[in-house]
């Protein structure tokens, strides 16, 4: 059992330093890809996320037990890491390192659905208010306004005030339908320019509706900021996951996300601090990673406002 | 400016007005009822259909509407489920402790925030520029709520520094005077204080490296180095004045950063403010409280941009009032 886990551990390590490679190799054949990686913090943010998406992917093979199995209550609770057990016992019984394993798939599963929604939603939104501009734009840029007026973690406490219990795929879609406001504003603005440019006009004069101008002309061109609010707005996605989870509002136990494993070990934390801490290390090397990943996309991307 | 100004208050309620419309309608779609007890056991039957009709929640929909609205603009929220006491008087007890809690985080943010963005721009690509960049990246990446917790694990649970919860000693400050007893509040403070200030001065600190780097590529910088200003005083008179501008925004967008950090401190160091108010109110399905707290957090984001807004114009000459 324990060779076996630290044999898939090298191995989830292994495909990250390959995946990282290849990135880099793939990369420096253009312009973007070289500014990307130009970023000191890139490869390592590369590297960091390749890790937790393998691990995550192949959940069962690197995991040494079952993320919800008890192994024995009365004597492996609290259990501090050893060869057994990489990342200790949960108050629990629990193996911290097989449901860190497991909550990867949620934390890393719940940013990447809820961010596409949202990102869609504020792309659709965006091009939408900033191609038909006039009552369009007042309409949606009003709803808007108000949708940033509220902080979304009080609108997300009102919604689950309501529900005796949220289901995963219902929080995913709250957080994803309650985040999409900035995007919006920010594709609108620059929609609103993209909009005069010729090619629109080209695409109009050859008879093209205005769906097809938004969506085959217009949003594709938008990509930049598009593409950079996503990769910065999965972090903020898994914090907020995380901070519902933490407050016991989030995904519901025995099923194991990064964020209500520190709910379900926090008040043994003078006991197990291993079960809390490990958990919010790994939302941080996460996040961490994804912000590096955005701040080089955005160099990468947009060479005009190029960071120092 | 003055008819820029009454437009811009007159959507800062509009926004208000919409806030509290959809809050309201939410909450009435799931027909919340007073029926809880303190322990969260069902109410009698009878008992229930009185506080029913008692608070009005028999009336129809838009009857109840304007009857809330009516009551918020007295300052009434309506009664809380749980404390069996008006909601009001429940915000009144945790609101200051928020803004205590978020006033210290600013405080800390913003200082700190500021001397490690000038430090960093004026070594940038250094050593230590480099360093002090990962590290506010790391610490901007990290869940609030867990930075809580290692320093309550650390300096509460492990070196006794500072206390692990609570705003004051409830038993001690009864006995001191009101000096030693500030003191002991400021001291249980400390840490919720820090954790929020610290996430905040990381983020404070990338945008002041960058303004402050903007800044300093400007002609009257290279004009004050060639007069021979010593470079102390360029970076910190000549430089940091005109970087002082982001700050504006910075403080906009503090206020929803504050809020909801908030929520997940006050219950990490257990801190009875609004944050802790409406966690432990949904617990009890207490709607009225969970409600309203977030309709005044939402009046506080309002005015924070608006005040961010016109500080921009008082401060920056440059910036036309629109429409003007």
């Amino acid at each position: 059992m324990t060779v076996w886990t630290w044999l898939a551990l090298a191995g989830a390590v292994l495909v990250a330093v390959v995946v990282t490679a290849e990135a880099r190799r793939r990369a420096a054949s253009g312009a973007p890809g070289r500014r990307f990686f130009r970023h000191p913090t890139a490869a390592p943010g590369v590297f960091v996320l390749a890790f937790f998406v393998t691990i995550a992917l192949a959940a069962p093979l690197v995991a040494p037990y079952p993320y919800y199995l008890q192994i024995d209550v009365v004597h492996l609770a609290d259990q501090a890491p050893s060869a057994q057990f990489l990342l200790g016992t949960d108050p629990y019984s629990r193996d911290v390192w097989s449901r860190l394993v497991y909550g990867a798939r949620i934390s890393l599963g719940v940013g990447t659905v809820a961010m596409l929604v949202a990102v869609t939603l504020g792309a659709v939104v965006g091009g939408v208010a900033g191609y038909f501009r006039r009552w369009a734009d007042t309409v949606l840029m009003r709803v808007v306004d108000v949708g940033l007026a509220i902080p979304r973690i009080f609108v997300l406490l009102v919604v689950v005030a309501l529900w005796d219990r949220v289901s995963l795929p219902v929080l995913v879609l709250l957080i994803g339908v309650t985040g999409w406001f900035g995007t919006s504003r920010l594709v609108r603005a620059e929609v609103l320019s993209l909009r005069e440019r010729e090619f629109v006009g080209a695409a109009r004069a050859l008879g093209a509706g205005s769906v097809r101008v938004i969506f085959r002309h217009v949003l594709p061109n938008a990509a930049a900021p598009i593409i950079v609010s996503a990769a910065l707005g999965i972090g903020n996605v898994m914090l907020l996951e995380a901070g519902l989870s933490f407050l016991g509002l989030g995904v519901p136990s025995p099923k194991a996300s990064w964020g209500n494993m520190i709910y379900d070990s926090w008040h043994k934390i003078t006991v197990s601090p291993w079960a809390s801490l490990f958990p919010g290390l790994a939302i941080s090397l996460v996040v961490m990673a994804l912000n590096a990943m955005g701040d080089a996309l955005r160099d990468a991307l947009d060479p005009r406002k190029e960071g120092a | 400016m003055t008819a820029w100004l009454v437009r811009r208050l007159a959507a800062s309620i509009a926004i208000v007005v919409a806030v509290v419309t959809l809050t309201f309608f939410l909450i009435h779609l799931a027909h919340g009822t007073p029926c809880v007890l303190p322990e969260g056991r069902p109410v009698p039957p009878e008992v229930c259909q009185r506080l029913i009709i008692q608070q009005g929640y028999d009336k129809p929909l838009l009857v109840q509407y304007a009857k809330y609205v009516g009551g918020l603009l007295h300052g009434e929220f309506g009664l809380s489920f749980w404390q069996r006491r008006p909601v009001i008087d429940a915000l009144r007890d945790a609101m200051p402790n928020t803004l205590v809690l978020a006033g210290a985080a600013l405080l800390l943010d913003f200082t700190l925030g500021l001397a490690l963005g000038v430090y960093q721009a004026a070594r940038a690509r250094h050593f230590g520029d480099i360093a002090l960049g990962n590290a506010a990246l790391f610490v901007n990446s990290m869940p609030t709520f867990w930075l809580g917790l290692v320093l309550l694990l650390v300096f509460a649970q492990g070196l006794h520094w500072f206390p692990v919860g609570g705003t004051h000693d409830v038993v001690l400050c009864a006995r001191l005077d009101s000096l030693r007893c500030l003191g002991d509040r400021l001291w249980h403070l400390a840490l919720p204080a820090a954790t929020l200030g610290l996430v905040g001065a990381a983020a404070t600190a990338r945008y002041q490296r960058a303004a402050m780097l903007d800044v300093l590529a400007q002609d009257f910088v290279r004009t004050a180095r060639a007069k021979g200003v010593r470079e102390r005083r360029v970076l910190l008179v000549h430089a940091l004045r005109n970087a002082l501008l982001p700050f504006i925004t910075l403080f906009g967008l503090a206020f929803p950063f504050l809020l909801t950090g908030a929520v997940l401190v006050e219950t990490v160091f257990d801190w009875p403010g609004m944050g802790w108010l409406s966690v432990t109110a949904i617990g009890y399905r207490d709607y009225p409280v969970v409600t309203a707290v977030a309709v005044v957090a939402s009046v506080l984001v309002v005015v924070g941009n608006l005040v961010a807004d016109v500080l921009y114009v008082v401060a920056d000459p440059r910036i036309r009032v629109p429409g003007e």
